[in-house]
């Protein structure tokens, strides 16, 4: 228990450091990049003139020296005052929170489906690894990860826009079942994600199908298996509940790792689909220059990496005994 | 020395590694098949446009003209009437030279670090490994997509930018080599005949590194042409060269009338990264024996 305790506060403290360590890298890209801050931020104004400059400098304490303005912007930002948009006028983080959710929805659903059915489909393909299913797997996950995730779902969007339109293409929701009750609107969300959803599920699928049959096929060849071959075991038996435990450990690493990348993936299907998440606000400010949005984005999905990171690490201990007795 | 060694063994050929895995490299089918699409990909790039002579941002025809129906415009055109063909034919040289240059960054990167890390060891390796876990935090296409905003989006910014957020893969690698070769016999004999930390890394540690740092390298290549692909999708690449990338992006509001125009270059996408990934499988049976037993 108590060996436990310490391991958690240990990781929670490297992952206190590395939120800081991510502040440090805003702050050190915001004074990097070319040109005066508050000229920005006089520009997003629409102008002004020395006075206004000088009191933007006060203002956003761009007047004092750097070591000062960082103390004060880690200490804002651990706070939880990333500043606010200049193109919505509203602090950052409240607009960061409108948008976590369906980020999260899209990202846990396509991660969730793609281990789910990824499992699957590289443990049967393990049983038989000469079998034509084992070759259409390991052809679905060459195929899988070559495609570019925006053109996959703009192909699904030409599909079912224009040949076979059963889906919503485009957005959350549909506007004509707002008033509409709880049930109606939660089947209207899930309508909506099976699109997006799908389109940032199958790189992952096709990464996970491969690796679990690889993993699994690592674990089928060892001693343990045959014994439990050898002991009469079922079929079934040996394959779902001795082996692939031990084969899930190189699948949880990888997802655990790859959790950044799917972020990245969810800013371009929110593109394709306009999904309303962090990915289209990122976007958003972008084209409207508005850094304190930008950087609050990259702030906080680096937070939904770390914390993915820490759970891996706790799962680790649920997926294997030995580690919980270290 | 070495001549008497050979002299004692005429039974079999010594194969050198290098040939051993070209050798199982080129009985994989499924490798030698990436090798040939990525092949005509480089030469449809390299030669295909100065054949066909249409200049990619040219307006060539009335807009949304499908493809296989004019003879001028073989592949269609996009929103503004420009010739899909001369897009993709040249949009290629972008995306693969901005692939490449940022993979070799990004591998150099990596493999200094990792390297540093794993043959030093203690507060070096700890100190380097912190900050590998930070750019491991930063979603990548998000850390490029802020880099590429906060400075001008121009080619080079884009190759620094995916070479910064796509070296951490290789860094591990390189650490994990770097850590297992460094005690093993061989280094510790040209240790004790005196060789220096640079001389170990880089004549004995890094030759025998290699072959997993070299399929790694290869699939950082079809990430980073991804990577490109979806900012020049996103419009955060320069939008004075086509691009792969920038013909999807630019006729995203307009698929539903021009399919063609989106789904061509798309698909030239696709083939290049699965040629390379093709590739980079092959490289990684031929290097890795205990493999193909399976």
């Amino acid at each position: 228990m108590s060996s436990l305790l310490i391991t958690l506060l240990r990781r929670l403290l490297l992952a206190f450091g590395l939120v800081l360590a991510v502040l440090a890298v805003n702050f050190t890209l915001i004074h990097a990049a070319p040109g005066d801050p508050a000229l920005v931020i006089a520009g997003e104004m629409g102008g002004a003139d020395e006075a206004a400059m000088a009191a933007i400098r006060k203002n956003y304490g761009l007047d004092k020296p750097l070591p000062e303005q960082f103390i004060t912007y880690l200490g804002r930002s651990l706070r939880g005052d990333l500043g606010t948009s200049y193109t919505y006028n509203r602090p950052v983080s409240s607009l960061i929170l409108d948008r976590l959710g369906p980020t999260i929805l899209l990202v846990l659903t396509a991660l969730i489906g793609a281990i789910c059915l990824g499992t699957l489909m590289g443990v049967l393909a393990s049983r038989r690894p000469d079998s034509l299913f084992s070759g259409v797997v390991t052809v679905f996950s060459l195929v899988g990860y070559a495609m570019p995730v925006f053109w996959t779902g703009i192909l699904l969007v030409i599909l079912f826009g224009k040949v076979w339109p059963i889906m919503p293409i485009a957005g959350m929701r549909d506007v004509r079942l707002m008033g509409a009750g709880a049930w109606v609107n939660a089947m209207d969300v899930l309508h909506h994600l099976v699109l997006p959803a799908v389109t940032l599920g199958l790189i992952y699928l096709a990464q996970y199908s491969r690796l679990a049959r690889a993993s699994m096929l690592e674990v089928l060849g060892s001693d343990y298996i045959r014994t439990a071959r050898a002991k009469g075991l079922a079929d079934g038996t040996i394959t779902f509940k001795h082996a692939l435990r031990n084969a899930m450990m190189p699948l949880v690493t990888i997802a655990g790792l790859q959790f950044g990348n799917l972020i990245s993936g969810a800013v371009l299907v929110e593109t394709v689909f306009s999904w309303p998440g962090l990915g289209t606000l990122a976007l958003d400010a972008i084209l409207g220059r508005d850094y304190p949005s930008l950087l609050g984005v990259l702030t906080f999905s680096a937070i939904l990496v770390i914390v993915a990171n820490l759970l891996t690490d706790l799962s680790y201990r649920w997926i294997d005994p030995r580690l919980r007795t270290r | 020395m070495a001549a008497n060694i050979s002299s004692l063994s005429p039974a079999t050929e010594a194969l050198s590694p290098w040939r051993e895995a070209w050798r199982v490299f080129r009985a994989n089918k499924a490798a030698m098949l990436g090798l040939a699409i990525l092949s005509v990909i480089i030469g449809v790039m390299v030669l295909g446009p100065s054949i066909y002579g249409v200049a990619p941002f040219d307006i060539v025809s009335a807009p949304f003209t499908p493809p296989f129906t004019q003879p001028s415009a073989w592949l269609g055109t996009d929103y503004l009437g420009r010739d899909v063909l001369a897009g993709v034919l040249v949009g290629g040289r972008a995306t693969v030279l901005v692939g490449l240059a940022a993979a070799t960054l990004a591998v150099t990167i990596g493999v200094s670090i990792g390297a540093l890390a794993g043959f030093f060891g203690g507060w070096v390796d700890s100190a380097l490994s912190r900050v590998t876990e930070l750019f491991q935090v930063l979603p990548a296409l998000l850390f490029a997509m802020v880099l590429v905003t906060l400075f001008t989006p121009s080619l080079t910014v884009v190759v620094f930018a995916i070479g910064v957020v796509a070296w951490t893969g290789t860094a591990r690698l390189a650490r994990a080599e770097f850590m297992r070769l460094r005690h093993l016999e061989y280094a510790n004999a040209a240790r004790a005949m005196g060789a220096g930390p640079l001389r170990l890394m880089l004549r004995e540690i890094l030759p025998n590194a290699l072959p997993p740092l070299i399929v790694s390298a290869t699939l950082i290549v079809g990430s980073a042409i991804l990577f490109e692909a979806g900012l020049s999708f996103l419009g955060l690449s320069d939008a004075n060269v086509m691009s792969w990338g920038l013909m999807i992006g630019s006729n995203r509001r307009n698929i539903l009338e021009c399919w063609w125009a989106v789904t061509f270059p798309g698909a030239a996408i696709f083939l290049t990264v699965l040629a390379v990934s093709l590739i980079g499988d092959g490289l990684n049976d031929a290097f890795n024996p205990k493999l193909h037993l399976r």
